[in-house]
């Protein structure tokens, strides 16, 4: 990397971790709570666009993924009081009753388990093509909330799991968003990261190139079920709540609508689509309540706000396939050629 | 039988006719999956919610319209199936050379785009299904009490089936379908106007989409507009396990997949929680040992 550009990306985390900081202090909770949303949505997103933009697979077990990592790591993390508050209907098994990680330790064991469960997955339904790998990833996220609902015994079926602890703070959201995206660069710029997109290309082709293409599709899974597992185990934490019906296959419509609206196979789309559509949603709220236009009143349109996004949805599609970004990043050489950079002799021109 | 004492024969006659009836609106469900994709090669995932509006579009004809219910019926069948012509029309024909995954991701737009619509306009609270006589009347062969329109439903299907493989089979249009499916180029070049067939296609795939939905709503009679969601995804499974493409095996795959609910609901009663986690683990086995479906035929991947 040019040493100017290394200088203006830390200088970038700098603003925005200053700008976060006087968020933090300064912003409602609910505002924070909208923010702290995109954080985790950027989670989200990168883990679908892994597998959907850079190695072209279509998976849509994303809400699945999502649930695993959120009950382990709620389970894991929760004090064996709140346990016992929460099953009343049937006591939690005795092994996890009295277990209770500090929470990073029980995030990471979230992403772990998702990561299992993504290869356990992984490893029957990868060997299938594109429309059928959808059918059968989104198959198996029903699979895993029907799993869910029904084991009373572990995760309190469809009651769900509450006042799990409120340790998604606004620092460890972000800062695991800015790692995430960290890792997604590095990746994308390795050698691997280029046998992901040689596979999304023309899979023979890359076959023929000597990359093992079904070994480099379950690893590239695996790590996105790890990401989604984190970033569900975020969004537990950060809501306090979980149930089963939270991880319907609207989630992954939501984390979907972002990847393809911020460009699939692009990082930075997907950061900047994130914070969009996250606060877009809940500026859109008024859509679902009564509605007062001068020539049309409604009272309460419950649904409106889901039919403008899946309008949306369908006109990037229809008319902008490659969303916002296609497959292009937002880069300093890229911001310094469109002359969005001030020039100064020394880095200018490296 | 091991289950005697649970299961004699009156109870499973019963089970049978309530597989048989949910088998066949299976069916009629998944013969527009396996159509579609024949032709486009598209999980067309918003057929469950052409199925949906099938359902709605009658009853509002019965309930609001007051009309009687045949023509209610003809009605619906009839909006319902121009409505999937103008669903390709707008969501996929734009699509057409695009990568697959653009395709998927419009129907998928295009789901979630007609189940919200349902719920601003036709309201999120469910709505019941007027009774009507002719399919509501309880009949009653010894022990066995049947609801008529779970006899009428397998008779509708099967007559259609054979209706639906006669025009595939014996008409110039079915012909021209069978062509477009075997090769799109090719038979552009043979004069066959693509489009037209497409449209006609997803014309007769909404037309059985409506009529099950109809169907449904008589033996299951409560609609909602996300009603859609579950029976589209579990009959384009039943479409994957008779072999995509083939109508016939779409049948079959509908059938099993009834049967199999019904009756490991009937006599497994503990395993009812996991009803609908059934068919995916079903459509998971498949895929891994014999993908093509039980009745289609081996696909191989060419440079």
């Amino acid at each position: 990397m040019k040493p100017r550009n290394t200088l203006l990306t830390a200088l970038a985390i700098a603003i925005a971790a200053l700008a976060l900081w006087f968020a933090d202090g300064t912003l409602g909770s609910f505002a924070m709570r909208i923010l702290n949303l995109s954080a985790i949505y950027i989670v989200l997103s990168l883990s679908l666009n892994l597998v959907n933009g850079f190695t072209g697979l279509f998976s849509l077990g994303c809400a699945g993924f999502m649930a695993v990592g959120a009950y382990v790591s709620a389970l894991l993390s929760m004090t064996a009081d709140v346990k016992e508050m929460n099953f009343f209907l049937e006591p939690l098994t005795p092994f996890l009753q009295n277990l209770s990680l500090p929470f990073p330790l029980a995030l990471v064991a979230g992403g772990a388990c998702a990561a299992i469960a993504g290869l356990i997955i992984g490893l029957p339904v990868l060997r299938l093509r594109d429309d059928y790998l959808a059918i059968a990833t989104l198959g198996f996220s029903e699979i895993i909330r029907v799993l869910i609902t029904n084991f009373q015994s572990l995760t309190n079926g469809a009651q769900g799991l509450k006042n799990i602890p409120r340790k998604a703070t606004t620092w460890t959201v972000w800062g695991v968003a800015a790692a995430t995206v960290a890792f997604m660069a590095l990746l994308t710029r390795s050698s691997y990261g280029r046998q992901l997109k040689a596979i999304r290309d023309d899979e023979i082709a890359a076959e023929a190139m000597g990359v093992n293409v079904f070994r480099v599709k379950v690893v590239s899974f695996t790590i996105s079920s790890f990401i989604a597992g984190v970033g569900g185990a975020l969004l537990g934490h950060m809501i306090t709540t979980i149930d089963p019906k939270m991880f319907t296959f609207m989630l992954t419509f939501n984390i979907l609508l972002i990847v393809v609206l911020g460009g699939s196979g692009s990082i930075t789309g997907s950061v900047v689509a994130s914070i969009a559509i996250t606060i877009l949603m809940e500026a859109m709220r008024f859509l679902d309540g009564p509605l007062n236009l001068v020539f049309l009143k409604t009272d309460g349109l419950p649904g409106l706000r889901m039919v403008v996004f899946s309008a949306l949805l369908m006109a990037v599609v229809l008319f902008r396939q490659r969303g916002l970004m296609g497959d292009r990043e937002l880069s300093w050489d890229g911001l310094a050629k469109a002359g969005l950079l001030p020039r100064n002799k020394k880095g200018g021109m490296a | 039988m091991r289950h005697k004492d649970i299961m004699d024969l009156s109870t499973f006659l019963q089970q049978l006719t309530n597989a048989a009836s949910l088998g066949s609106l299976y069916s009629l469900i998944a013969i527009g999956y396996t159509m579609v994709y024949g032709i486009l090669r598209l999980i067309n995932f918003a057929h469950g919610d052409v199925f949906m509006l099938g359902a709605y579009v009658a009853f509002y004809g019965v309930a609001s319209f007051a009309l009687p219910w045949w023509i209610a019926f003809i009605v619906a069948i009839g909006l319902t199936g121009l409505f999937g012509i103008l669903l390709e029309r707008i969501a996929y024909r734009p699509l057409r050379d695009s990568p697959r995954i653009s395709l998927m991701i419009s129907a998928i737009g295009a789901s979630f785009l007609i189940e919200n619509l349902g719920v601003v306009i036709f309201g999120g609270r469910p709505k019941s299904f007027p009774s009507i006589p002719l399919f509501d009347t309880v009949l009653n062969f010894g022990s066995v009490s049947v609801l008529s329109v779970s006899l009428f439903i397998p008779a509708f299907t099967l007559i259609i089936l054979f209706a639906l493989l006669f025009i595939v089979n014996r008409t110039k249009t079915g012909m021209a379908m069978r062509a477009v499916s075997t090769d799109v180029e090719a038979a552009r070049l043979m004069a066959i106007d693509v489009n037209k067939v497409i449209s006609f296609t997803f014309g007769i795939g909404s037309l059985l989409a409506a009529l099950g939905g109809i169907m449904w709503s008589m033996k299951y009679p409560q609609l909602n507009p996300l009603m859609g969601i579950m029976p589209g995804l579990k009959c384009f499974i039943a479409a994957v396990i008779g072999g995509i493409g083939n109508i016939a095996g779409a049948v079959l795959g509908g059938f099993l997949l009834g049967f199999i609910e019904i009756m490991v609901a009937a006599f497994l009663p503990a395993l009812t929680g996991y009803r609908d986690a059934f068919s995916f683990v079903l459509l998971i086995l498949v895929l891994i040992v014999k993908p093509s479906g039980l009745l289609g035929k081996k696909q191989t991947v060419k440079v």
